[in-house]
């Protein structure tokens, strides 16, 4: 018998939520109704048991990846190597950096495949997996401490554009980082790639041996941890401007790599207050690009 | 049943397919169940309050004892708190949650919301007579301005942190520094609070404060003038004189009142400070962190010489502070001055006594938010409506289901102590404001006449099968 998913309505019914085990999926798709209805019913549809896949073959998954190959079989195991095999060779990572956007990804297909969408959402914690059609765009808050209620910024992604992945990474969230960011958002041409490059990055954003930065091995905070005994961090402390600057330019230089090898569209770094964007290119349209637009004021107090 | 399979500390979680090893503190890949002592528990954010007060103040396990029937919630005395419900924004969008249940016959309707305030603060109190800073000295954390020193009360010194001036009023890290500050000690963390020209003080709420590294073990007993006449008696015979050294009003055994009703002979001392009354005496030292509050560690500074017109030698003296924490016995020697003896088993249980009547010095934190602007618009389309329902009493206002109370005036400006809130109630968004849970029950009809969103009224039965999450209680340690 398989486990049956929580499925439930957020939002006076209009996003679905769906949950199994670590998995935390809020979906919403817009277009005519019996399609709506379809591509939800798809979703709940291919949620299910799928965790159950991934964990029949979670020890491989928990293991370093290898560049060039993988034993892996599950569909969306196999995404989530090919979306780490990149960094593999300078990197430790394991597919399970991919985990999240590789959902979000395979529940959106699912959606896409069955219905006529004029755009949907499948959002994982916060790496999300967009579908766009022509003139259509989302609006995505930005976070700078995932741990946290709260918006840092809005951006919009327009269907002109590549980006169809969204992920955030840092050190406030439900996985381990190596670095010291409190948020890095990539946005990717995939979820599963940007997950993974959110993650790259972020572990980027550090300062080796500084005494404000206290960490400890992975397994000694969660038994069975893909980092195993990798130091990770735990608290960061006050840091002087220059400090912050050095942290995120590390981050950068990464980023900037990875936009050179096509990884990432953009990518928005945060520590402590200061924040760092890169990824725009020169796209010859008048398209602002999504990430140097200015936050949206959506904030209302009490 | 969650099984154990390796070490007893060790929970092997078996919830989902992961089955995560969960270390005693620590929760699963999930976020969603963690080891609590040793018990497999859930921990969602979004929170159930139990009205029960036969709880015991703990998480209800999961699936404790298998017979567990899969609803954790049982209707007829469950209270849905805000915390974890959301916000909306922009506000005119309903509430959340805006759940309707049936309560005593009554249909009664809570509507549920994280208030999101940029006017908001805590005012914290520290019970201790040490001197923390000057009224008015300037409270700051990492170096940044959070608040300010404000009255000295009874045995306690209070602090007023936060509020729109530090949150935006200032630079972006004081305003960001002031956040962190504000939720941690709303959530019940240590803040370390450094008072310009005074102390440095760990504050959490519901712990002793700890001034320049030293935990404060108690309160006062009372003022120096008051613990000679509580103990006035028991003194009585057995020394000369006493003297309870205090910051603020120092007392002394032969001239006190209470001494002379019981017939106590004048003994000759002299005491420098301002006289108040017959025994009483201000300003005896300045205020530090030493004996009673003063600055100094030998209480005899705070003497003049004896009157060798009624001194005589032998006299035996006892000086203690008004926690019982310092204490000393002298006996005058031929030259009249007072030289430090052994105390005697008799003054020691008296001093021992004092202690024992101190209360534990703690650290109280009171959240103090305004919800007077346009977090009402997510309850009703017609927001003054609610001031008037909650000034009129037909609406109930909690915080995280604690009771708060709402200060007369405009708007609803309320103060709730955090440690009665569920654990982790407080979050905060960059702008920066602090997100507070804040709950409005009011009967459903009255409910309908105040403009609200009467079509998002959702039963408390179709919130349970879905976003229903967590049932607890007050954290332990809570005062009712």
């Amino acid at each position: 018998m398989t486990r049956q998913p929580q499925v439930g309505w957020l939002s006076c019914g209009k996003r679905l939520h769906l949950q199994d085990g670590p998995i935390d999926l809020i979906v919403e798709a817009h277009g005519g109704e019996p399609n709506v209805r379809a591509a939800y019913v798809a979703a709940i549809g291919r949620f299910t048991g799928l965790l159950d896949e991934l964990c029949d073959e979670l020890t491989l998954l928990r293991t370093a990846a290898d560049p060039k190959t993988s034993a892996l079989q599950g569909v969306v195991a196999c995404r989530m190597h090919a979306a780490v095999a990149p960094f593999a060779a300078d990197h430790f990572i394991t597919p399970m950096a991919a985990v999240a956007g590789s959902v979000a990804e395979e529940i959106l297909g699912s959606m896409v495949q069955t219905a006529l969408l004029d755009r949907a959402y499948v959002n994982n914690g916060g790496d999300i997996a967009l579908h766009l059609t022509d003139g259509e765009q989302f609006t995505v808050g930005l976070m700078d401490r995932p741990d946290i209620f709260g918006l840092m910024r809005t951006t919009t992604i327009r269907s002109c554009e590549l980006a169809r992945g969204v992920a955030t990474s840092g050190r406030h969230g439900r996985s381990f980082s190596l670095g010291i960011a409190d948020a890095v958002t990539v946005l990717a041409r995939t979820a599963a790639q940007a997950d993974a490059a959110a993650t790259i990055i972020a572990n980027a954003v550090d300062l080796p041996g500084h005494p404000a930065v206290a960490r400890c091995p992975a397994r000694e905070i969660q038994e069975d941890s893909d980092l195993g005994a990798r130091l990770v961090t735990r608290d960061v402390g006050q840091l002087s401007k220059p400090e912050i600057a050095l942290a995120l330019e590390a981050g950068a230089a990464k980023t900037r790599q990875l936009l050179g090898l096509g990884l990432i569209e953009a990518a928005i770094l945060h520590l402590q207050g200061e924040t760092c964007v890169i990824g725009v290119k020169g796209s010859g349209a008048n398209v602002p690009h999504p990430l140097v637009r200015q936050a949206d004021e959506s904030m209302i107090h009490a | 049943m969650p099984t154990d399979a390796t070490a007893a500390d060790k929970i092997r979680c078996d919830a989902c397919p992961v089955m995560c090893y969960i270390k005693p503190g620590a929760a699963g890949a999930c976020d969603r169940y963690a080891n609590q002592d040793g018990q497999l528990v859930r921990v969602d954010p979004h929170i159930l309050l139990e009205r029960t007060v036969s709880h015991g103040g703990r998480l209800v396990p999961f699936q404790a004892g298998g017979d567990w029937d899969g609803n954790i919630v049982h209707e007829h005395d469950v209270f849905v708190t805000a915390i974890g419900a959301g916000t909306t924004y922009p506000d005119y969008k309903p509430a959340p949650f805006i759940v309707s249940s049936q309560v005593d016959g009554v249909d009664m309707v809570t509507v549920v919301t994280e208030g999101i305030f940029s006017y908001c603060g805590v005012k914290v109190k520290i019970d201790t007579d040490r001197f923390l800073g000057p009224e008015t000295a300037t409270v700051r954390v990492q170096g940044e301005a959070v608040g300010h020193v404000t009255t000295g009360e009874y045995g306690s010194q209070m602090l007023s942190l936060g509020g729109v001036h530090h949150l935006t009023g200032g630079s972006k890290k004081e305003g960001r520094v002031t956040c962190d500050a504000l939720m941690d000690l709303s959530n019940c963390k240590p803040v370390e609070l450094a008072i310009d020209g005074g102390a440095t003080v760990l504050v959490q709420a519901g712990y002793p404060p700890v001034v320049n590294g030293v935990a404060e073990e108690r309160m006062r007993v009372g003022c120096g003038s008051a613990a000679i006449g509580m103990f006035a008696k028991q003194w009585h015979g057995k020394v000369d004189e006493v003297v309870v050294v205090d910051d603020h009003i120092t007392g002394v055994l032969s001239e006190h009142q209470a001494g002379k009703v019981l017939d106590i002979a004048d003994t000759g001392i002299k005491m420098k400070g301002r006289r108040s009354t017959p025994g009483r005496y201000f300003q005896v030292a300045e205020p530090g962190t030493g004996w009673g509050g003063t600055r100094i560690s030998d209480p005899l500074s705070i003497l003049g010489p004896f009157d060798p017109k009624v001194s005589r030698p032998g006299m035996t003296m006892l000086m203690v502070s008004t926690t019982g924490e310092h204490a000393a016995y002298y006996e005058l020697d031929e030259g009249l001055r007072p030289v430090e003896k052994t105390m005697p088993t008799a003054l020691k249980l008296s001093v021992e006594r004092i202690q024992e009547n101190c209360e534990p010095a703690l650290c109280t934190v009171l959240f103090m938010g305004g919800a007077g602007g346009s977090l009402r618009a997510g309850v009703t389309d017609n927001p003054v409506r609610l001031t008037r329902s909650v000034k009129d009493a037909l609406t109930r206002v909690t915080s995280g289901g604690a009771p708060v109370y709402v200060w007369p005036g405009g708007g609803i400006t309320f103060m709730v102590d955090v440690t009665r809130l569920p654990a982790g109630a407080f979050g905060y968004v960059p702008t920066p404001a602090l997100v507070a849970p804040i709950e409005f029950t009011m009967r459903l009809a009255d409910y309908a006449t105040l403009g609200g969103h009467m079509d998002h009224v959702r039963p408390l039965a179709s919130l349970t099968a879905n976003e229903a999450r967590q049932v607890t209680a007050p954290r332990p340690g809570s005062r009712p």
